[in-house]
């Protein structure tokens, strides 16, 4: 049945991306944030319902698709990222999200997770990463903890983590920003962000699943402790962070190192500006891999370079071509070259 | 040109080009069958080349071949047994020498037959002298001395080694001299393919008008060939390789269609060159991507799908393999896909360079749960050009992935293709939602296909998820429901049966009722169609079905066989199509004849086979 709305026609609100689908995640479960700011985000980007598009790969994020009143995709475990890649170069006008997990996008998918990123491909790729297989029911994930104690590594695991951070810029990525699923307007920010920036833009959401995982990222976004565990960057602004506002990041060498203004002769001059904008991703690399407890935990938009994007480029080559080329029709093309007449 | 000759004319010859793999043999047979084309000869040809790009040079396992088949009408496949054999070196010789008939010719390079060259090909004794190859006609022609003398005479400035690659015109110009043909085609490429270097064009017009004038003068050739133009139907003519017409064939129904092309695509032997081909035609607005991996490969069509392009996807088997789980997720979400298989010899890496009907009940059966998909196969390279157009016209009529089955031996060899017209080709109508479609849900389905209503990402009013999940008939919302899952299950089924209806019957060659029937599928074609139009000329009782529609098999398919007393399935597997058969039609015993060396069937070797079967 054809829904009668006002999608082409006039603004859009909330109202209009929330499907008819009942959400079933799990009571208390971090995505039901996630999906209210998504829902919140898209009405302001100035897109036509119709040309929005959300892909997933299987998870529990990945049933997200379902629940927003646009085109969707439900695919297949890892495979988002070339499905989504797939549809944008079919149809550049189109919005596509791509929405994945950790397991989903660092696991199984890590392959095209990094060929995404690398061919800069015009998506948004929301990375709810809880450090845990919640779908399969409590697995650790390629983000989880060394050491961590799981279903599957009842003697804790034995790998190192990956960072999604360091693996997007080491994939050659120019969007990548890491939000909390705690703190709804600033999802709201980054990911309006992340859709304005063209080329491939992943945010990394510290989700929380209540099940398996719950309070995976307690230390960094508990209300006692947030203040000083989290450093919200903005680009062109000083790396100043805590309860007080008077602690912040300064470079030392080759090493940052948090000090406090006031203290031994240190002043806000002497903080390091956030440059999102640098092509170098040197330090922005330092700050994706601070941890506490020595340091905050780095989340706003880390790295924001523009630079071609893949579909673009393709779009021109074809429009190049057929400017260019002696055909004038397929007919014509396949009656040109060597060939000859049988009478 | 040696029209003062004495000038035998035959039928049609098969002449095989041998050499070291990086002596430009493939390039000096296709040179040779593309003038023969424009002289007006039926053609067919077969490159056999091995899967190392420089293999040891001199050694057996380095040998690189090219076999051409021209005639005046009637060829069906590149031959079997060659009339001619150039042997640029021993190893070439020893490699192909079980492959030319007895009474044959052998054209040599005297100068390799060194020790070096000998001891390469493992020869305790050298067969130009040891008397074994007497029941061959050998010329012994100095192919590199001479080379070598007429380009350094020229002071080009050429190294040894530029100087060597000029080799194959050379022999190129003796065996045009041999078949009487014009060296105006080769002359031409020569100039524009190294239009930068003119040193080299230079170089290589010597070496071919040395190797022409060569083989004139000293008269070594005994007889010059003429072997005359085709009669085939009147109209215009061009040479294509079965990958080149996949490409083509996608591009006409992208045309008819409206619909843009977009192929996902991960380099494969013998697949690539589809890719190869149809990214050289952005002009057309294809769009080519070069995927990380088989399976970004058919996902990233898959989205294209999603988003209303006419999306394909090639492979050869293993890359099958790594894309069933995707194949599986657009049968679920019945959306139209084509999956151009051009299959090599298995399991595993198996042979990647030789052809072989590997991969029939992986194209069939190849994925979890009940999970049909059209299937249909090619019969020759010109033929590759229709079904790559069907493959197209049924996944968007029918919303559903389809395997297009060709080989390596399609994909590579080239034939003679009548040039169609897109307007006459059949129209193709996508099952696209429109506003005479009432009540629009993602699964209703047209009543006549049972193919749900395609709605595109950007058309305003149609928003909808769908997913690998199970669907609610109808709504196309998730559903675990018991009952609908079945139900779900036997409409898939159900859909890709209703395709019958929407195929041509199948067809016989041969009298209604017979002794025997020889049924066959794709790629064999052209060889056990020759094998069967031989004996019926001869007076047997056989007749031939060549199956082209794989899954769903033509509604008069049982029908057929009930008229014949036995029936032989003839196939380059273990059995596949016969099994398929016994599968779906278990009224009938089907005998089996099966090859798997990675080579086609021959001729002889087919003939031999139903004659002493009917003699049975």
């Amino acid at each position: 049945m054809i829904k009668e709305d006002c999608s082409t026609t006039c603004a859009l609100s909330r109202k209009d991306f929330v499907s008819d689908q009942q959400v079933k995640w799990c009571p208390g479960c971090g995505d039901y944030a996630i999906l209210s700011a998504v829902q919140n985000t898209l009405p302001s980007l100035g897109k036509k319902k119709e040309d929005i598009v959300f892909i997933s790969g299987i998870g529990c994020s990945s049933r997200f698709p379902y629940y927003m009143d646009t085109y969707g995709f439900h695919t297949i475990h890892g495979r988002a990222a070339a499905i989504a890649s797939g549809v944008k170069m079919a149809n550049p006008n189109l919005s596509v999200w791509e929405v994945t997990g950790d397991g989903d996008s660092l696991a199984i998918g890590g392959n095209h997770f990094i060929h995404l990123i690398r061919r800069n491909i015009d998506l948004n790729i929301l990375l709810f990463n809880n450090k845990i297989y919640g779908l399969t029911k409590g697995q650790f994930s390629p983000t989880s903890d060394q050491g961590f104690v799981t279903k599957s590594s009842p003697h804790g695991t034995i790998e190192e983590p990956f960072l999604p951070g360091e693996l997007a810029l080491g994939a050659k990525g120019n969007f990548y920003a890491r939000v909390p699923d705690t703190n709804p307007k600033f999802m709201t920010e980054v990911f309006t962000r992340a859709a304005i920036h063209r080329g491939t833009s992943l945010v990394e959401i510290l989700q929380n699943c209540v099940i398996f995982n719950d309070d995976i990222h307690e230390a960094i976004t508990s209300k006692e402790t947030k203040e000083d565990a989290q450093l919200i960057l903005e680009h062109g602004k000083p790396m100043i962070f805590g309860k007080e506002k008077n602690k912040g990041i300064r470079l030392n060498g080759l090493k940052l190192e948090v000090v406090t203004i006031g203290e031994n002769g240190v002043t806000e001059e002497d903080l390091l500006i956030h440059n999102a904008h640098d092509e170098d991703p040197t330090l922005q690399l330092m700050l994706i891999r601070m941890s506490l407890p020595e340091f905050p935990v780095a989340l706003g938009v880390i790295r924001e370079v523009s630079t071609s994007v893949y579909e673009d480029v393709l779009i021109d080559q074809i429009k190049t071509a057929k400017e260019k080329t002696k055909y004038k029709s397929l007919d014509d093309f396949f009656n040109s070259g060597d060939t000859w007449q049988v009478k | 040109m040696v029209s003062d000759k004495n000038t035998i004319e035959v039928e049609k010859i098969v002449i095989k080009f041998a050499g070291d793999s990086g002596d430009g043999m493939q390039l000096t047979g296709t040179q040779f069958s593309d003038t023969s084309s424009l002289f007006g000869n039926d053609i067919a040809t077969f490159p056999d080349y091995p899967s190392e790009i420089r293999a040891p040079q001199g050694t057996i396992s380095g040998v690189s071949g090219f076999q051409v088949h021209i005639g005046k009408s009637g060829i069906y496949s590149p031959g079997d047994i060659a009339d001619v054999l150039v042997a640029m070196n021993p190893a070439a010789l020893k490699a192909n020498l079980n492959s030319l008939r007895k009474s044959g010719i052998i054209i040599t390079d005297i100068d390799s037959f060194d020790k070096k060259g000998l001891e390469k090909a493992e020869y305790i004794t050298n067969p130009l002298e040891d008397g074994s190859l007497e029941d061959y006609k050998i010329i012994e022609a100095p192919v590199t001395s001479l080379t070598k003398k007429c380009i350094i005479d020229l002071n080009l400035g050429l190294d040894n080694k530029s100087i060597l690659r000029c080799k194959n015109m050379f022999t190129l110009g003796m065996v045009y001299c041999m078949f009487n043909r014009s060296l105006e085609q080769s002359e031409n490429f020569i100039t524009t393919k190294f239009k930068k270097k003119p040193e080299l064009v230079t170089a290589n017009l010597a070496a071919l008008h040395a190797g022409h004038n060569y083989a004139y003068t000293i008269e070594l050739l005994a007889s010059a060939y003429t072997v005359l133009p085709a009669d085939n139907k009147a109209g215009l003519y061009r040479n294509i390789t079965g990958n080149q017409a996949v490409a083509w064939g996608v591009m006409a129904a992208s045309e008819r269609s409206g619909r843009e092309i977009f192929l996902g695509s991960y380099p494969i032997t013998p697949a690539t060159d589809i890719m190869h081909e149809l990214v050289k035609h952005k002009w057309f607005g294809a769009k080519v991507f070069q995927a990380e991996d088989e399976i970004a490969g058919i996902c990233s069509s898959i989205g294209a799908s999603f988003a209303g392009n006419l999306a394909i996807t090639t492979t050869s088997g293993p890359g099958l393999a790594l894309k069933g789980e995707a194949i599986g997720l657009a049968i679920m979400a019945e959306l139209p896909l084509v999956i151009v298989n051009v299959q090599r010899g298995g399991p595993s890496t198996g042979l990647p360079t030789k052809t072989e009907q590997s991969d029939l009940m992986q194209a069939l059966y190849g994925r979890n749960g009940d999970s049909p998909a059209i299937v249909i196969a090619a019969g020759s390279p010109s033929d590759c050009f229709d079904f790559a157009y069907i493959a197209c016209k049924l996944a968007l009529e029918h919303m559903t992935p389809v395997i297009l089955l060709t080989d390596g031996y399609l994909g590579n060899g080239a034939e003679a293709w009548a040039i169609k017209k897109t307007k006459d080709l059949p129209s193709i109508t996508p099952c696209l939602v429109n506003k005479n479609v009432k009540d629009w849900e993602p699964y209703l389905r047209n009543p006549d296909t049972l193919a749900r209503y395609w709605a595109t990402p950007g058309m305003p009013g149609y928003e909808h998820r769908i997913g690998g999940l199970e669907k609610q008939e109808v709504s196309g919302k998730v559903s675990h429901n018991a009952e609908n899952h079945e139900k779900m299950t036997l409409m898939r089924a159900a859909k890709i049966e209703r395709v019958k209806k929407f195929i041509p019957l199948q067809k016989v060659k041969g009298k209604e009722y017979d002794d025997l029937l020889i049924v066959g599928w794709g790629g064999t074609y052209g060889t056990v169609f020759g094998a069967v139009t031989d004996l019926q000329a001869e007076g047997y009782n056989i007749a031939f079905c060549q199956f082209n529609y794989i899954n769903p098999l033509p509604e008069n398919t049982a029908e057929i066989f009930s008229k014949y007393k036995r029936i032989m399935v003839c196939e380059l597997n273990m059995g596949q199509f016969a099994n398929h058969l016994r599968a779906t039609i278990p009224q009938f015993t089907y005998m089996q004849h099966n090859k798997i060396q990675g080579q086609p069937f021959t001729i002889d070797e087919l003939k031999n086979k139903f004659i002493k079967t009917l003699a049975e």
